[in-house]
């Protein structure tokens, strides 16, 4: 699950004015303040989506995550940065399958933040049954 | 009243352990302050001047007997002997120790209680009409659409790390008594076709630039009302500034897009988000709806009250309201016996009014934004013993919405943020104004006082407000009137140079003695002031 920055042979992601302005790059980079919708017309050639997340506080990258896989993106889609494992669960509801943590963090910790939540209240991107949903069958 | 059930059990649960973890990581170095600030944070957990405090949250101020026992419980066992009601109709803890606040979770936990959202920059605790489903004039019960509210907001996965706080207020009725046009996001049920709906104010606030929310949707129906507040949220976290603290509130965004804009964008995020199926069906709304079932009240009891107790006369007149079921009334608890602190109550005084709701009020109180307490359905022949009960216990202060019923942040005796001290001034202010006869005479009289310009003491707000700041190292306090926040909601509006402690309940009392010469027959301070202006009073206070 927790993956770190750039296995060997990864194609480099490119920003997204280079993206956008080649044809032939499969990786991206999207910046918080940059618009997740740009890369719609693209999704189908694009197997990873890397969103920066330069501060953990900085929550512009969670949008960002569910509009792709909204889209129908079903590529890698990566939280890079300052990511923490107090926020792995929220990120992985959003979408997010790897991750690339600029301090590593402890596997102990994430496994036990992932399997914290035995269920969530409402509908996110992760394809998670929500609680009405079970309520109501 | 709302009923966990085992999911809202597993929920709260697993929320007490993963914050338990979170304090034994801090607590052994592993994480930072830094890094731990925001989960304590969306815990409730501030740390103040002194001490950590700990703010409970109350959804839509609804509580029974258990849970009004335990908040009692938590004052005693792990801090001074009393708490401190809040303006969202929350519960604070001024002196908790860090190492107890997972212990406090797990007894709050056991009465269906929590802080999650209490603080930090995410959705938090929904706040509501401290009257629902006693007040003759509400069209339908609000707080089933603020529970399913509060569960769609819990442990939002896209919206825990906003630009800055966000804060929703749900109200049924035409007279606003939830300050609804003042939040993040105020909801109103309104009634179209039949059928109920939500008007949506987007982009209310008070802090340094306080702003009245413009009507963004006029009639969202229940099926489409999670869609569209997911929208306008996601518009807000993708759009609103990260630059600038102070800027960072919904409220800015929508200034500067205008409201016609964040309207666009909204209405096309809506279009977007309807089409992932996150509404629930009609019937998760009927089963929590069935939870908020009107108690079963006699609307055959006496309606008549015995008035030969004089006290008691007076303290009908001022602390009852009316309720929807003859026989029956609303009583209010004030909370701000003259020379006290705004809010606070010992926790012998929490176990007391517990008591009288299991008793008397079908076992239901509630925590207003104006920081007092309500027993919502009271038999009208019960009000007496209520009243001698409450009386003897120093809780019959007959002030709501007097001059001394004045709603105070903590202020600097024990805020970080605060400039000046807020509890002093209300204390003098209300001890200038003791006189009950003169605070009649006065009449509805809204005062309000915030330590800094934060404005958690809601000054903006105020028929008459205060605001502490600091000049040149001491304590100043400006002055504004005119403020509402009902539904002839204003901003209020700065009388000119700030005064020292003193000099502004002296200016209050030149103030209210212009107020007095001024009124017309029947009209109230605030309106008097709408209806003469400010330079009379401004004449007045500075000659």
């Amino acid at each position: 699950m927790v993956e770190h920055i750039h296995s060997d042979g990864e194609e480099p992601a490119v920003t997204l004015d280079a993206f956008l302005s080649q044809s032939n790059a499969t990786a991206v980079r999207l910046e918080p303040d940059e618009d997740a919708r740009a890369l719609i017309p693209h999704l189908d050639r694009l197997a990873l989506i890397e969103v920066a997340f330069p501060k953990f506080r900085d929550g512009r990258g969670y949008s960002s995550a569910r509009i792709l896989r909204e889209a129908g993106y079903a590529g890698e889609l990566r939280a890079q940065g300052d990511v923490l494992v107090d926020q792995i669960a929220y990120l992985k509801r959003c979408g997010f399958d790897t991750f690339a943590p600029e301090k590593a963090l402890n596997p102990a910790d994430v496994e036990a933040a992932l399997a914290r939540w035995p269920e969530h209240y409402q509908g996110a991107a992760d394809g998670a049954v929500p609680i009405w949903k079970l309520r109501h069958g | 009243m709302y009923k966990y059930d085992e999911y809202d059990h597993a929920m709260v649960e697993a929320r007490v352990a993963e914050f338990s973890d979170q304090v034994r990581r801090r607590l052994a170095g592993e994480i930072t302050e830094d890094q731990f600030k925001p989960l304590r944070l969306m815990n409730g957990l501030y740390l103040q001047l002194h001490a950590y405090m700990l703010r409970v949250a109350v959804p839509y101020g609804t509580l029974d007997s258990r849970q009004m026992r335990m908040l009692a419980h938590i004052a005693r066992k792990y801090d001074r002997d009393y708490g401190h009601f809040t303006t969202r109709q929350n519960i604070q803890y001024n002196w908790i120790k860090l190492e107890d606040a997972p212990a406090i979770l797990e007894d709050l936990a056991s009465v269906e209680m929590h802080a999650i959202q209490t603080s930090g920059n995410c959705i938090r605790n929904i706040s509501s009409d401290q009257w629902a489903g006693a007040a003759a004039d509400e069209i339908t019960d609000p707080r089933p659409w603020a529970e399913l509210l509060r569960q769609w907001s819990s442990f939002h996965p896209e919206f825990s790390y906003l630009p800055r706080k966000f804060k929703i207020a749900v109200i049924a009725a035409d007279e606003d008594r939830a300050a609804m046009r003042l939040h993040d996001i105020g909801i109103q049920i309104v009634e179209k076709d039949g059928q109920h709906g939500a008007a949506f104010y987007v982009g209310g606030g008070m802090g340094r630039t306080p702003m009245i929310a413009p009507l963004i949707k006029d009639f969202v129906p229940l099926d489409d009302m999670l869609s569209y507040a997911e929208a306008c949220l996601r518009v807000y976290n993708r759009y609103g500034r990260r630059d600038n603290i102070y800027k960072a509130r919904i409220k800015i965004l929508i200034h500067e897009l205008g409201a016609d804009e964040y309207r666009r964008q909204v209405e096309e995020e809506f279009k977007h988000v309807k089409s992932l199926g996150i509404d629930p069906p009609k019937a998760e709304f009927d089963r929590i709806a069935a939870q908020f079932a009107p108690p079963p009240l006699d609307a055959s009891a006496p309606d008549a009250i015995d008035r030969s107790d004089p006290d008691f006369a007076v303290w009908v007149d001022q602390n009852v309201a009316a309720h929807k079921v003859s026989g029956h009334a609303i009583v209010n608890i004030s909370l701000k016996p003259i020379g006290g602190i705004p809010g606070d109550a010992s926790s012998a005084q929490i176990d007391l009014m517990a008591d009288l709701a299991e008793k008397y009020s079908h076992d239901e109180l509630r925590v207003t934004h104006a920081q007092n307490i309500v027993l919502p359905h009271v038999r009208k022949a019960d009000l007496y013993a209520v009243w001698q009960a409450l009386d003897a216990a120093g809780l019959a202060t007959p002030n709501l919405d007097l001059i001394s019923d004045i709603i105070a942040c903590p202020g600097l005796d024990y805020c970080s943020l605060a400039n000046a001290r807020s509890i002093p001034v209300a204390q003098k202010i209300a001890t200038r104004f003791s006189d009950l006869g003169r605070q009649k005479e006065l009449g509805e009289l809204k005062l309000k006082i915030s330590g800094c310009i934060n404005a958690c003491g809601h000054h903006h707000a105020g028929h008459i407000g205060i605001l502490g700041v600091d000049r040149k190292g001491t304590e100043n306090y400006q002055l504004s009137l005119g403020g509402s926040g009902a539904e002839d909601v204003s901003l209020g509006t700065i009388t000119g140079p700030g005064f020292d402690e003193d000099g502004v309940v002296d200016a209050i009392e030149r103030v209210t003695d212009k107020y007095l010469a001024e009124r017309t027959e029947g009209e109230r301070f605030v309106d008097t002031f709408r209806r003469v202006g400010m330079a009379p009073f401004k004449e007045a206070i500075y000659g």
